[in-house]
This record gives structure tokens, C-alpha cells and sequence, in this order.
């Protein structure tokens, strides 16, 4: 018997794409699902390009349909990322995992001091995923690259055979160019840095929780995926060269991305728990599953370092951004225990946050 | 959240660990048995709010800790099994066997899935007619009858592809080992809040008085759990040996009379061995005659397991207090949550993990470094 | 074997014989099995395990411990030796029964 192939969740399924104002609706209306020939580079690979990619992503380097994209890239220095996304399940509230695979390389690329600007995206699809969720996914995508003002160039398709992959998988890699005078980079934290993060944390993971089999419950938390650019754009033009790291704290949460800098830049990192910002739903799924928000992954958040006495500015510009209303200080630089996250509790006691070995998991003891 | 966050204010706090300064004269040693505590206690830096005096040494009210080896290993050689899928709370599946863990077992390609509670186990039976579904039913009182009830409604609805592999341990007869144990340095107890709102505290009174120890039940947030300090001080402090209640707002004297119905029609009382401590006679259930049907050791015969410990595991040291974590050689070296020797490196109540993660390796100095000159931040 | 958080009931149904509750937790709701306490009604507050309530929240115990709590230490500011302090938690009101047969 045919091994289930893993699909969306039937709850938050898009509407199936209009084929009939397709230039060629056959042989691709004939077939609902894909097939191994759809990796094949023949040409119902060639449909799918022609079909869905093209009319998504609609750009001229794209048009062009070479091998490779030719682009103009202004003088100075490029910066490039690579993600692949794997996410189950592939739609979850507040996202999908289209919009994840645009706004992780976007971000990957603005926390590193670069305007992004050219995305690839390569699909690995699983031979019987229905065309209507690629459809879906590839809207949000398209979707995603206007909201953050990029263009995905060039791509790929390939097809394994049903059982051996999730339905969809997905890379993207990014080029971005680099901002003149802006030096930002896990090693650049110094004592005295004021830690700011652009708001609430813990959403996203616990969104894909809520869905979860065997762990779901019902919320309003939805993932807060989003594309960062244009916030820390904004952050920068202020600024500048006061910024000395940013990241965006998306797998392992928010003590991870701070034990990483902690530990790049040879510093200790203190924060105070009370002032982390964190929704009551999102408090309240953490405390249900035993989980702790500040390992829980974001999809929307970026943490600041910054010299001091830029700390209000940016605060201000943060609070002044869709993105960035709840934004908060929430610790500083030290020089004292190095490579090492402690945490004031509320209880006024200290404790030592390390990084998680894998993966956190829901508890009940 | 509501009868959660309220107990949790640091201000009042603060002015309980003060008192609890002011009326301690006397070093003491008072053990938590639940790992819950022993995690809200560290989580919460609790322990470092106390006087120097008073040491809160770490029970072994951890199931995940005190599961057998043995049983662990049954576990994994059922979990790879094609046609089972494998169901356990979160907590076991980083817990070694003698090779290996659950999730590597799920990385062999196992099923193995994280479940919130043991319905959902049997929800996957329904579901899935064609496989095995074996539910790892890990846990004190607080948690048998949850599964009591689980293999309940498998058997009033007639499955047969549901079965609980059980390794339920219980805290009193814990509690006699460690009072009775030579050398016991233990001078007071905090009662596990949860497990006494299933069974009450009406066993305690004895214990209390044949080992003229104060016993205090306990809640889990850091209000409860200074208050259930305090009251064991002053008992202390006062040279009286009494059972209270500190957790009244959840906690009764008889517990919960349904649940305990369905235990007794369930499980019977068996004796357990306890990782790292040994057998404690009576200390555990089992499945009775009438559920033995579900016994996922019987309806699996698991034979050829090599059950080894590692000889520098020290847990069962730890469990019983008689060392700290940091005492055990192995500690921070050859056992880090990493590569865990035992399952109190790896469990994220267990006593060595919380005291590796949460930082208990720092020298005092260092630790009060971190805090001094740490102004509350501003939100902006 | 603790981590049991406390929930408002919002709905009682029952499903596959079994008498369940839509219970509220700070805005996350869950699926409860409600057997074993089975005095809850909608609008209580309960403590749930795995899945299962354990135990009503007595509403009227807790905000009287509540207050307690805020009671302690607050005297102690005004205060002054650690012998008057230890003669006042002394005499705090003490367990009359010394078998701990009534409940503090």
C-alpha cells in the first residue's frame, strides 16, 4: 500500500489555483499531483516553470530562463545565504512554509548588514503532492518577495519518489549587498552594549506546537513570520556603525542567538527576565507543554547590540515600525563570566541559561 | 495565568526568603522529593534566596530517573519494531539506554511521537488499526491515573492494538528508604503538591512520627515552595515533627477519591527497582490480573537485552543525596547533558542536569558576580 | 509527575464515554478529561495533569493564601531584633493536632 503522502493540514488548504487562464492548461490540469516527471526537466517540468513558477515570481532575470541568472549588482561588498526550509506542517497559523523560505534568507541576509536583493529557490517535492499546495506555496512566496522587495531569480524542481521526502522541501540562497560603514557580526559585541530585541518571542514555535499531532491545542498564536529588511533598515539609517551585532533568533530561540554572540565575541550576557517580551498565550502554551519560551524559535524577531547611548534611539525607531511595537531592552554586555548567558530571575536570583542539546522537548515532570 | 502568576511575584518573595533569614538559627537539611520542584527550585534560583544554613538536597522524585535500565532498554527494542509506533512523554526520549536513546531509535526509523497525554496514545490505536501503539507509561501517583484510565476506556473498547509499558514508581515507600537508609541526613521533607492531590497526605502522619522528621506539602511555584520551606524551618526551629498542608488551595487530607478508585481497580502494588538505588519493596504498580492484557512486557517477549550501567554513573548517590552533582567525578568531564552517563544528566528535572544547566558549577563568586551592578533593564 | 497547570472549564461534553472539558489556560485551550473531579462545573478552576484535571481550585484557599503571602514580611520592615522576629513566626498559629490529622 502507498505510503500516505505527508500534505497540508486540511484546515488551512488554499483554494486550489485557476488553471483555465493558462496559456497551455494540458497536459499540467491533467495531473493533480505531482509526478516524477515533474523533476524531470522535460517538459512537464517546463509546464511547472512556464505555469506557476513564471507568472509567481515574475521578474526579467527569471524571464530569461537560463541556466544561470546575469545580474546587476551595484560596486562594493555581496553578502550570500543559503537556508533550506523543511517545516511540518507546511501551513501553520499566522504562515507557511513559502513565506519561511523567503523571509529566512531575507533576514539571514538583513541581520548580517545587507540589503537583500536576488533569492534562488530550489524545491525537493515528493512524488504525489497535490499541484494546489505547491500552488499555494509558491503564492505565498511570491507574496513574501513584494512584501520584502526582492526577486526570486532562478530556481529548481526536482521530484523523489513518494515515502522518501515530506511532501515539499525547500532552499533558498540569497545575495545581498552590503551597507558602506556598517560592521556587524557575532564577534563585534563589547561590554556596555545595550541588548534590544523587536519584540515578542517564542510565537512561531509555539504556533507549529498548536498544530503539532499529538501536542495541538487551540490558541490565537500565529508564527510571526515576516520579513525584517525594511525595520532594520530603518535601525541602521539612525545608528549606524552603533550597532555592533544582530541576529534573528530563529531555531534554539532566544538563548541560543545570545549564547552564540556571547561566545563569538568572548563576552558574558545578562538579561532580565521580567523585561523579555512574551504574549500570555504564548506564556501560557509554554507552561502547558513545559516548555521555556526563551529556546522557543522565532521567525520575525531580531536581537540588537548596540553601544549604549544609541540604545533609546533605536528603541524609538523599533517602536515606530509595524514590527517592532513590543520591541524591548532586555540586558546588556558584561565583562564578567565570558561566553556565558545568565538571566536575572524575577525572583531577583541568577540563573545560567546554556544552549539546549537538541531540541526542546514538552515535559510533564 | 491565573492561580499561577500570582505566585510568582518577586517582591513578596523576597520578604518570605527574609523571614525565613530571620527564623533560621540552626543549619538544616530539608529534601524536596518531586524533580518538578527541584526544577522550579534552581529554575528559579530559589535555593540561592535561602540562608547558608538550610540545603535543599535533591529527591528522587523523578521518574524519568529512577525508570530501570532494564525497562529503558525494553523500551528502545520495542520502539524499533516495525509495525509499533511508540508513544512517551517528552521527558524519556533523551534517556540512555544501555545503547543508545529513543531518538535514536526515531533516527533508525522507529515511530516514535512525543504525545501530551496517554488518550492521545490511545486515539492513535484507534486510528491506526494495523499497527502496535505502546504508550511508555512513566510516572508517580500524579500521573497513574491518567494511564489507569488510558488502559481503562482501551479495554472498555475492545482494542487490540494498545498496550503500556509501565514503570510506575511511588513516593512514600521512597520516602521510608531514604529516612531509614544509614547515615540519612535528611532532617525534613517537602511532599510533592501533585502527587498528594491524587493520593492525600493521611499516609505521611506515620512516617513523620516513627522518624520524628516534618513533613510539608508542598506546592511548585516559588511562593509555595518558600512557604513549604518556611513551615518546615519553623517545625524545625520549633523541634516539632508534624505533616501540614501548604498547598490547601489543591490539596486535600484524603486526595482524589475517584482517581484513587481507578488505581485500585487497575494496578496493583508491586515491588520496583529504582535506577541507581535499587528494589524498594512495594514501591510500585503494575497492570492487575485484569489489565495484564495490556501489558506491553507481556505482549512483547523482549529477551537478549544486555543491560549495563556505566560504572561512573554516581545517580543513585545523587538521588538519595548523598552527594551533590558537582561531587561526582564523572561530573562536567565524562557526563555533561551532552553525552550523559545516567538519566539525572539527562533528565531536565534530573538533580545533575539542573545543577549543569542552570549553572551550579560556578563557583558562588562567580555567580554573584554575574548579578552585582545588574540594573532591572528598561523596557523603553 | 508535576507539572500540572491550573485552567478555567469552559464546556463539559461528553466523548467516547468519557466526561471532557474545554478547559482555558491563559488563553490556550485544551481538551481535558474531567472524570476524576467530577463536582467541576463551567466557570471553575481546576489543576490538569497529561490531560486530566486532578483537583478543583478552591478560589476562596487560594486568595486567602494569597493574602498571606502578602501579609509576610511586611511587619519585619518596621521591625526590629531577630529574636522579636523569631517570637513572632513562632507564634504563628500552629498545627493543633501533632498526627497532622487535621489540615494545618
Amino acid at each position: 500500500m502507498a505510503e500516505k503522502v505527508k500534505t497540508g493540514s486540511p484546515a488551512v488548504q488554499k483554494d486550489a489555483p485557476d488553471f483555465s487562464n493558462w496559456s497551455c492548461p494540458l497536459p499540467l490540469a491533467d495531473y493533480s499531483t505531482i509526478v516524477m516527471g515533474h523533476g524531470g526537466g522535460g517538459k512537464l517540468g517546463n509546464e511547472l516553470v512556464e505555469h506557476l513558477f513564471l507568472p509567481a515570481f515574475r521578474n526579467p532575470a527569471l524571464e530569461n530562463l537560463g541556466d544561470a541568472a546575469v545580474l546587476d549588482l551595484p560596486a562594493g561588498r555581496v553578502a550570500m545565504s543559503t537556508d533550506s526550509f523543511v517545516v511540518q506542517p507546511l501551513f501553520f497559523p499566522g504562515g507557511s512554509i513559502g513565506e519561511l523560505a523567503v523571509n529566512g534568507t531575507v533576514n539571514d541576509l538583513s541581520v548580517s548588514g545587507a540589503e537583500p536583493k536576488f533569492l534562488s529557490a530550489s524545491f525537493i517535492l515528493e512524488e504525489g503532492f497535490p499541484l494546489a499546495q505547491l500552488a499555494a506555496i509558491v503564492g505565498d512566496m511570491a507574496k513574501a518577495a513584494a512584501t520584502a522587495g526582492v526577486q526570486i531569480v532562478t530556481g529548481d524542481t526536482k521530484v523523489v519518489e513518494r515515502g522518501h521526502g515530506d511532501g515539499c522541501y525547500i532552499n533558498t540562497a540569497g545575495i545581498g549587498v552590503l551597507r558602506p560603514g556598517i560592521q556587524v557580526g557575532p564577534h563585534r559585541a563589547q561590554a556596555g552594549d545595550a541588548i534590544l530585541v523587536s519584540g515578542t518571542i517564542g510565537d512561531h514555535g509555539m504556533a507549529i506546537m498548536s498544530v503539532r499531532e499529538g501536542l495541538e491545542f487551540e490558541s490565537q498564536i500565529r508564527s510571526d513570520c515576516a520579513a525584517l529588511n525594511g525595520l532594520i533598515a530603518e535601525v541602521l539609517e539612525e545608528v549606524g556603525g552603533a550597532v555592533h551585532a544582530m541576529r534573528d533568533p530563529t531555531r534554539g530561540g532566544l538563548a541560543s542567538t545570545l549564547n552564540e554572540i556571547a561566545q563569538s565575541s568572548g563576552v558574558g550576557v545578562e538579561i532580565d527576565e521580567p523585561s523579555l517580551p512574551v504574549r500570555p498565550e504564548v506564556q501560557a502554551a509554554c507552561e502547558l507543554l513545559g516548555l521555556d519560551p526563551v529556546y522557543v524559535a522565532n521567525e520575525g524577531k531580531a536581537v540588537f547590540f548596540v553601544a549604549p547611548e544609541a540604545a533609546e534611539r533605536v528603541l524609538e525607531v523599533l517602536h515606530g515600525h509595524a514590527l517592532g511595537r513590543e520591541a524591548a531592552r532586555i540586558g546588556r554586555v558584561t565583562g564578567a563570566h565570558p561566553r556565558m548567558l545568565v538571566a536575572r530571575t524575577a525572583m531577583g536570583a541568577n540563573r545560567v541559561i546554556p544552549t539546549q542539546i537538541g531540541e526542546q522537548l514538552p515535559r510533564i515532570c | 495565568m491565573k492561580y499561577l502568576t500570582e505566585f510568582r511575584n518577586g517582591e513578596i518573595a523576597q520578604r518570605m526568603a527574609r523571614e525565613i533569614h530571620q527564623i533560621t538559627t540552626r543549619p538544616w537539611k530539608i529534601m524536596e522529593v518531586c524533580g518538578g520542584q527541584t526544577h522550579s527550585i534552581i529554575k528559579n534560583g530559589i535555593d540561592q534566596m535561602l540562608p547558608a544554613g538550610i540545603e535543599m538536597i535533591h529527591g528522587p522524585g523523578c521518574p524519568v530517573c529512577v525508570t530501570p535500565l532494564e525497562l529503558i532498554d525494553k523500551a528502545l527494542a520495542i520502539a524499533a519494531q516495525p509495525g509499533v509506533i511508540f508513544c512517551s512523554f517528552g521527558d524519556m526520549l533523551r534517556v540512555p539506554g544501555t545503547e543508545g536513546d529513543l531518538f535514536q531509535v526515531k533516527g533508525a526509523g522507529g515511530d516514535v511521537r512525543v504525545v501530551y497525554s496517554p488518550l492521545d496514545a490511545v486515539d492513535l490505536a484507534l486510528k491506526n488499526p494495523d499497527k502496535q501503539v505502546v504508550f511508555f507509561g512513566v510516572g508517580f501517583e500524579t500521573t497513574a491515573p491518567a494511564n489507569a484510565m488510558s488502559v481503562h476506556v482501551a479495554k472498555r473498547r475492545g482494542l487490540k492494538n494498545f498496550s503500556m509499558l509501565v514503570s510506575h514508581v511511588l513516593v512514600p515507600p521512597a520516602i521510608e528508604a531514604i529516612l531509614s537508609a544509614p547515615g540519612n541526613l535528611v532532617q525534613g521533607f517537602l511532599l510533592a503538591g501533585h502527587v498528594c492531590s491524587v493520593m492525600g497526605y493521611w499516609e505521611y502522619p506515620p512516617l513523620a512520627q516513627k522518624y520524628k522528621i516534618p513533613m510539608v506539602v508542598t506546592g511548585f511555584e516559588p511562593l509555595d515552595l518558600l512557604d513549604g520551606i518556611r513551615r518546615t524551618v519553623m517545625q524545625l526551629e520549633a523541634g516539632r515533627h508534624e505533616v501540614e498542608n501548604a498547598y490547601e488551595r489543591i490539596v486535600t487530607r484524603e486526595g482524589n477519591l475517584p482517581a484513587q478508585k481507578l488505581l485500585g481497580e487497575v494496578f496493583e502494588v508491586t515491588d520496583r527497582a529504582w535506577r541507581g538505588i535499587g528494589v524498594i519493596p512495594l514501591s510500585g504498580w503494575r497492570l492487575n490480573a485484569e489489565y495484564r492484557d495490556f501489558d506491553a512486557e507481556e505482549r512483547f517477549h523482549i529477551s537478549g537485552i544486555h543491560t549495563q550501567e556505566s560504572p561512573l554513573c554516581r545517580s543513585g548517590d545523587v538521588l538519595r543525596g548523598a552527594i551533590k552533582p558537582a561531587e561526582c567525578p564523572a561530573f562536567g568531564k565524562q557526563c555533561t547533558p551532552r553525552h550523559p552517563l545516567g538519566a539525572t544528566m539527562v533528565s531536565s528535572e534530573g538533580a545533575c542536569a539542573a545543577y549543569f544547566n542552570y549553572g551550579r558549577f560556578l563557583s558562588a563568586e562567580e555567580l554573584a558576580g554575574a548579578g552585582s551592578g545588574m540594573t532591572g533593564a528598561s523596557r523603553g | 509527575m508535576c507539572l500540572a497547570i491550573p485552567g478555567k472549564v469552559e464546556e463539559i461534553t461528553t466523548e467516547g464515554g468519557l466526561r471532557v472539558g474545554r478547559v482555558n489556560f491563559g488563553g490556550v485551550v485544551k481538551r481535558v478529561c474531567l472524570d476524576y473531579v467530577p463536582e467541576l462545573v463551567v466557570g471553575d478552576y481546576t489543576i490538569v495533569h497529561v490531560g486530566f484535571a486532578l483537583s478543583k481550585i478552591d478560589e476562596e484557599t487560594a486568595q486567602k493564601t494569597l493574602a498571606d503571602f502578602r501579609e509576610m514580611g511586611v511587619l519585619d520592615e518596621e521591625l526590629g531584633t531577630e529574636e522579636e522576629a523569631f517570637a513572632r513566626a513562632a507564634a504563628q498559629p500552629q498545627s493543633a493536632c501533632p498526627d497532622g490529622s487535621c489540615s494545618n
